[in-house]
């Protein structure tokens, strides 16, 4: 097609200039610039207090907290969204659009409502809190609540992306390595595994992320002891409701840092190994 | 493509792979754990008092205005979002332009930044003497500690799931569907309000009902701007963590019924949007 020829479904240039001011501006403002004042505000009186605010014990406590948490959640959701996707995607059996359904549940339930159901089950007026209380166990305020919490909000992650993948690649090459003799978990290890290892990692990498970052669950489950059961989101709240604004943009600098490089992971992901994810992230 | 599903089934094909019952089992044995007995807990809880009880606990101004706050503001976030996040997805997917890789990552900051950062961010930029609050300050605008607070945090958090459900849509209706209507005779402006808008229309909803599900529950990015007057900008989520801190926890049971209620029926109407989709394609 010659290059005088503009095709009538071209926008003029008028309106792709207008379109593309938009964008940019509505982006710029409502997502980069809050990005934006959080290092800002984090550097806001220099290096030297944002280096001290970030290696305060309470705070190097919170970021031990999150990690642990973290570590025990996404191991624990990945092992689950693998077996849930070894029985959906490669076998078939009723109900199974039904349970794809409950498995979603945890993402449209609010994070406030994912903390309130534990509390329900192992708080004081809840249905095991005088047991645990005899036992001396403690579930809420401790960190067995703040993983629970956490395995909740992040449940889906794992399951939600290797479903649909696995549903794509079908059961063929499982099927003949198990004819010719593999193992179920040598077929697992040398035929499943590698075909689905970006996915796992993709969703691997966004379980963490949310793991590390959920507030509104942890928040009700924890407790607030500082230095104790305050994860990083929570710390920064505490930090910035006592007008402790570089501490509070400093560990937010963290968590924004921790945001980003998942962002560019992602995308690295995406635009590498396009073929070996969901078919939702192909554009 | 559904040609494709088309299967004979062998007699005990089922049974060829390994590890159905291990990981069924599992699977099952997890979900019931994690998810379904924790919200069985919250779900006859405020029925411990009955029907009444559970009324009473839900009919009281305060938590009324607050479920009135949550639900109509995360509706408006949604029309927003459906406004902002078309033009943004028509953009990202018809322009070529240098940064839109850069550009087209950024959309995703609001899954990826904790909640609890957008929101000491939101509530700094916005206060009378943060950068954006100052400038409408001269104009009479607060946004900051208002439920206008509220708006602008559920717009930030929406905004991805209008602008990630179009895009790949928009993308396949390409622009052959918009020759051949200009070919038919058809004027721009009908070929978008008359061709291209009913059949984006199914990813329009499922977004903006995915941007209202999250708006409703949404906690963390709106508690530090919303200002948290009760009656007026106290959002309902937070009224649970506020009977919560004060042991009713029936209180807080029952407006957490109502918002699973809420999000359910939203799961089914999303399900719903995703069948009338595919059935269009």
């Amino acid at each position: 097609m010659s290059k005088n020829f503009s095709r009538p479904t071209d926008d003029p240039l008028w309106l792709k200039a207008l379109l593309g001011a938009i964008t940019v501006g509505f982006i710029g403002i409502l997502l980069l610039l809050p990005l934006v004042l959080v290092f800002k505000e984090a550097f806001a009186e220099g290096v030297g207090p944002f280096l001290h605010a970030v290696t305060e014990p309470d705070t190097l406590a919170s970021v031990r907290l999150s990690l642990i948490a973290a570590a025990i959640a996404v191991p624990l959701n990945s092992l689950f969204g693998v077996a849930a996707a070894w029985c959906i995607a490669k076998f078939d059996f009723p109900g199974k659009t039904f349970l794809v359904t409950l498995i979603d549940l945890p993402f449209s339930v609010s994070p406030v409502v994912s903390g309130l159901i534990y509390v329900l089950v192992f708080g004081m007026q809840g249905w095991l809190g005088k047991y645990l209380v005899g036992h001396d166990i403690h579930v809420l305020f401790a960190l067995p609540g703040i993983v629970l919490a956490t395995i909740f909000v992040t449940f889906p992650f794992v399951a939600r992306e290797l479903i649909p993948l696995m549903q794509d690649q079908g059961r063929d090459e499982e099927e003949a390595a198990a004819t010719l003799g593999a193992s179920g978990l040598g077929t697992f290890l040398r035929i499943t595994l590698p075909n689905i290892k970006w996915g796992l990692l993709y969703s691997v990498l966004l379980c963490n992320a949310r793991a590390l970052g959920e507030f509104g669950a942890v928040s009700v489950v924890s407790g607030h002891i500082r230095g104790v059961t305050n994860t990083m989101p929570l710390h920064v709240e505490l930090l910035y409701n006592n007008y402790d604004y570089v501490g509070a943009f400093a560990v937010s600098a963290l968590l924004a840092m921790l945001a980003l490089i998942t962002l560019a992971l992602k995308s690295l992901l995406e635009w590498r190994y396009a073929d070996e994810l969901a078919a939702v992230h192909r554009l | 493509m559904s040609a494709i599903g088309l299967k004979i089934p062998l007699p005990g094909s089922r049974h060829v792979l390994p590890g159905f019952s291990l990981s069924l089992g599992f699977t099952l044995f997890y979900l019931t754990g994690i998810v379904l007995i924790p919200l069985l807990a919250l779900i006859i809880r405020p029925f411990e008092l009955g029907w009444d009880g559970f009324w009473t606990a839900i009919s009281t101004p305060r938590v009324l205005a607050s479920l009135r706050l949550s639900f109509g503001m995360s509706a408006l976030a949604a029309l927003v979002d459906s406004v902002f996040g078309f033009i943004v997805a028509w953009v990202l997917v018809r322009y070529r332009f240098p940064g839109r890789g850069v550009l087209d990552a950024v959309i995703d900051l609001p899954f990826a930044l904790p909640t609890a950062v957008a929101g000491i961010a939101l509530s700094t930029l916005y206060a009378p003497n943060g950068w954006l609050g100052s400038l409408l300050v001269p104009y009479g605008i607060r946004l900051a500690y208002t439920p206008w607070g509220v708006l602008v945090a559920m717009v930030f958090i929406g905004l991805p799931f209008s602008v990630r459900t179009l895009e790949p849509v928009l993308g396949e209706i390409g622009h052959e569907v918009e020759e051949a209507a200009a070919t038919l005779g058809a004027t721009r402006v009908q070929t978008i309000t008359k061709v291209v808008i009913p059949m984006l229309m199914p990813a329009l909803l499922t977004g903006a009902a995915m941007a209202f599900a999250r708006g409703v529950g949404e906690y963390g990015s709106i508690i530090f701007i919303a200002g948290n007057i009760p009656m007026v900008s106290e959002i309902a989520p937070l009224l649970i963590v506020t009977k919560l801190e004060q042991f009713d926890y029936a209180g807080a049971a029952a407006i957490g019924v109502v918002m699973l209620a809420a999000s359910f029926i939203m799961l089914l109407a999303l399900n719903g949007l995703q069948a009338w989709s595919a059935s269009r394609r």
